[in-house]
């Protein structure tokens, strides 16, 4: 049983604690990841842009990477979405839009990995502090994925899950759209934030690091010391406590 | 009056820009569209199958367009044999000249319309007045925009960005008297200068919700009763309608009937559905003696056949992807700079022109979050769509040449894992002359807007990829036998998906 880890070239390059602690906690089943290094980047910045060629080239290393593995995990629902996208990106060829649709029913946010796969929902983590939880676009409204981060969260110990007003509405990020359109996404990075404070919570989790970079910087911005965390690194942290 | 260009700034980013630092219409558009997004949210809670209905909304709207033409067909024979007198109208200008015709004809001085957005689309309005004939609103915010000067900024809540203070100030001066900005007050108010104005229109103008096909009749959703007096009082009645309004039987009117009144303001029922087969007969009590429809293509049909854009005239027009849109939350509808605006503004304006050079940034004043797509009632994809026009717009040569080059240098990195991890390393160095505390605020270049707002992280000193050799040894030595049970579990879903279930994980709304 192959399972390869997509670990997205931002947490790669800039959260490497995330994939480190899915790695890690995932070991405690006995699943090895494998790490194929000639991955780089799903390609959603050039797609979502409009340059589907540029798309092409960049997803190509997605799915050698993965060829021949039995399953994809990612911790980025929106990464995972964009996978969903490689059937219409390859439309016109047969030969990559069959590795297309093979790579998309083996691909598996970090999540849906352990709830669905794994039957998991105590991982047996102890944390003891006052939590809100952003659910990000992608992964919430492309993937679905919903359910799973919340059974996972209910039974971390010690652990209080305060509801995110709004919780929603997108955090403002939308890739080059936070350049492009920079008042836009500020208005709505700084709208997130706010209600992020109204929960007093100590720690925002999220299931994607490109959306809590955008939530973390603007925290971080305004001098608020809110801890931002991937659900995969808070789950970690606790079972090594715990 | 409704030709009036959209408030200032010539690309969306300035429009933005104006509507970001107006407080007054951030708040107003704020407290109603979470209001109406609310509101839905239960009554689609309410309904219990709110899912199975969209997609039956979906598939009836799906199957209408698919057969459209003998769909208008059987609509325009139903409508003709009732005595209604049926127009084709290729183009705005079109529709238009057939409107000023009847006006003409029966020698208009004045119409009183409900709320139509094709009427908007083609700036009735102005036209009408040009030839000299008064054109008066009669639905509430209609009525407040068309004194404003302004064009509606939402499909069904024209005046969403005004408060009651600003509407109070508008309705005094048209009284000659200081009104009380509360509700009950203003609204008396316009009722009764509005009756004055219906018993006294020779034309009543309505737009269409749905066109009944089997029967050959409009029928129109509205809360006010004014549609009612405007397709009753008057001596002719003149409805405008998008070709995509038809729907092929009152059976499928039920559906409708059900999802929108709830997506648009989370009513169960709308308060009025008038459904209207033709002129007034011998033994009817009221209604016109007159009855017209134009069906305006007006870009419409350059939709058919195209497989990105075809479902955008399953579009039934109740704004909750407006209301569930959180860019249109804080910019409003002016921003987009068209008749509609929100997501399927920022879809259905450029597609209708079919004009890239109009195309103008539009379609980037999105975070392509999917709640339109969440909260639509027939299933749109617009979020997937705003991908197609970026698309279509570079196809066209019309894309941002640094951009271009940008993204060619992103994909020339990112083809080889080499030169990723080449790159990562060069900026792991070059970052140490810009990180603070694990963070960089410098505003130059790209960085420019992004550090506006927010402070941006650093590279890791060490990426994953180069802990990665480390960390899988530690693992491998230390690693525990996977329980039996789990493994089987994991070989059961990988058999089924070998035999076309496709696999339990990894599927969401595009698999």
């Amino acid at each position: 049983m192959k399972v390869s880890l997509f670990i997205t070239c931002l947490s790669d390059a800039l959260f490497p604690p995330v994939g480190e602690a899915m790695v890690r906690l995932l070991a405690r089943y006995g699943v090895t990841l494998e790490f194929p290094a000639v991955q780089t980047c799903c390609g959603q910045p050039a797609f979502n842009s409009g340059y589907w060629n540029e798309a092409r080239e960049t997803a190509s290393t997605i799915l050698a990477a993965f060829e021949d593995c039995d399953f994809v995990i990612s911790p980025s629902g929106s990464c995972t979405s964009m996978i969903h996208h490689y059937p219409k990106l390859f439309e016109n060829d047969p030969v990559m839009l069959g590795k297309a649709i093979k790579l998309q029913q083996k691909s598996y946010e970090f999540t849906q990995f352990l709830v669905q796969v794994l039957g998991v929902t105590d991982v047996g983590a102890k944390f003891p502090h006052k939590v809100t939880y952003h659910p990000s676009c992608h992964g919430s409204r492309l993937l679905g994925v919903k359910e799973e981060p919340l059974l996972l969260m209910e039974q971390v110990k010690g652990m209080e899950l305060v509801p995110l007003p709004f919780a929603n509405d997108c955090c403002g990020f939308g890739g080059t759209f936070a350049v492009k359109m920079s008042d836009i996404s500020g208005a709505m990075v700084t709208e997130k934030t706010d209600h992020v404070l109204e929960t007093e919570a100590e720690v925002l989790v999220g299931l994607d690091m490109a959306c809590l970079m955008n939530i973390a910087g603007n925290l971080r911005y305004r001098n608020k010391p809110v801890r931002v965390m991937h659900l995969a690194e808070l789950l970690y942290e606790g079972v090594k406590g715990a | 009056m409704s030709g009036a260009a959209p408030a200032g700034g010539n690309t969306v980013k300035e429009r933005a820009d104006l509507a970001l630092n107006n407080d007054f219409l951030r708040k107003a558009v704020r407290f109603t569209t979470e209001r109406l997004r609310t509101g839905k949210e239960k009554a689609a809670e309410d309904h219990g199958n709110w899912d199975e209905w969209r997609e039956r909304g979906r598939q009836i709207r799906l199957h209408t367009i698919a057969h459209l033409d003998y769909y208008l067909n059987l609509f325009a024979n139903n409508a003709r044999a009732n005595g209604v007198h049926v127009h084709f109208a290729e183009t705005a200008a079109e529709a238009v000249r057939i409107s000023l015709d009847i006006a003409k004809h029966v020698e208009a001085r004045s119409v009183v319309k409900s709320k139509s957005m094709v009427t908007e689309e083609l700036h009735l309005n102005t036209a009408l007045e040009s030839i000299g004939v008064e054109a008066i609103e009669t639905d509430l915010g209609e009525y407040i925009i068309q004194l404003a000067g302004e064009t509606p900024s939402h499909i069904i809540i024209p005046a969403i960005h005004k408060n009651r203070y600003q509407i109070a100030e508008l309705l005094s001066v048209d009284a000659g008297e200081t009104l009380a900005p509360d509700t009950q007050i203003l609204a008396g108010f316009v009722r009764r200068k509005l009756r004055e104005k219906f018993l006294e229109a020779d034309i009543g103008m309505t737009g269409c919700n749905f066109a009944i096909a089997e029967t050959g009749s409009m029928v129109l959703f509205e809360n006010e009763g004014n549609a009612r007096m405007v397709t009753t009082v008057p001596k002719t009645q003149i409805t405008l309608m998008g070709m995509e309004r038809i729907i092929p039987s009152f059976a499928d009117l039920e559906v409708m009937a059900t999802l929108l009144p709830r997506s648009a303001t989370g009513q169960k029922l709308t308060v009025y559905m008038s459904g209207i087969s033709g002129p007034r007969r011998s033994a009817d009590a009221d209604g016109p003696e007159e009855m017209h429809i134009i069906i305006v293509d007006n870009g419409r049909s350059l939709q058919l056949g195209d497989p990105e854009f075809q479902e955008l005239l399953n579009c039934i027009r109740c704004g909750a992807c407006l209301n569930a849109c959180p860019v249109y939350r804080h910019i409003g509808g002016h921003a987009y700079g068209g008749t509609y605006s929100g997501p399927i503004g920022a879809v259905l304006t450029p597609a209708l022109k079919k004009n890239v050079a109009e195309w103008d940034d539009i379609a980037n004043a999105s975070s392509l979050c999917g709640a339109c797509y969440e909260a639509c009632p027939v299933k749109i994809p617009l979020h997937e769509m705003l991908v197609y026009l970026r698309r279509r717009k570079l196809e066209a040569g019309r894309g941002d040449k640094l951009e271009a080059l940008g993204m060619k240098g992103f994909a020339k990195v990112m083809r080889s894992s080499k030169r990723f991890k080449a790159v990562l390393k060069l900026g792991q160095l070059g970052q140490k002359l810009v990180v603070r505390d694990g963070g960089i605020s410098l505003k130059v270049g790209p960085l420019k807007g992004w550090n506006t707002y927010r402070v941006a992280p650093s590279l890791a000193g060490q990426s994953f990829r180069e802990k990665w050799p480390t960390m899988e040894q530690e693992i491998r030595n230390g690693l525990k036998e996977m329980d039996p049970a789990l493994k089987s579990r994991m070989e059961a879903i990988v058999r089924d998906r070998e035999n076309g279930g496709g696999g339990k994980g990894g599927h969401g709304h595009h698999g």
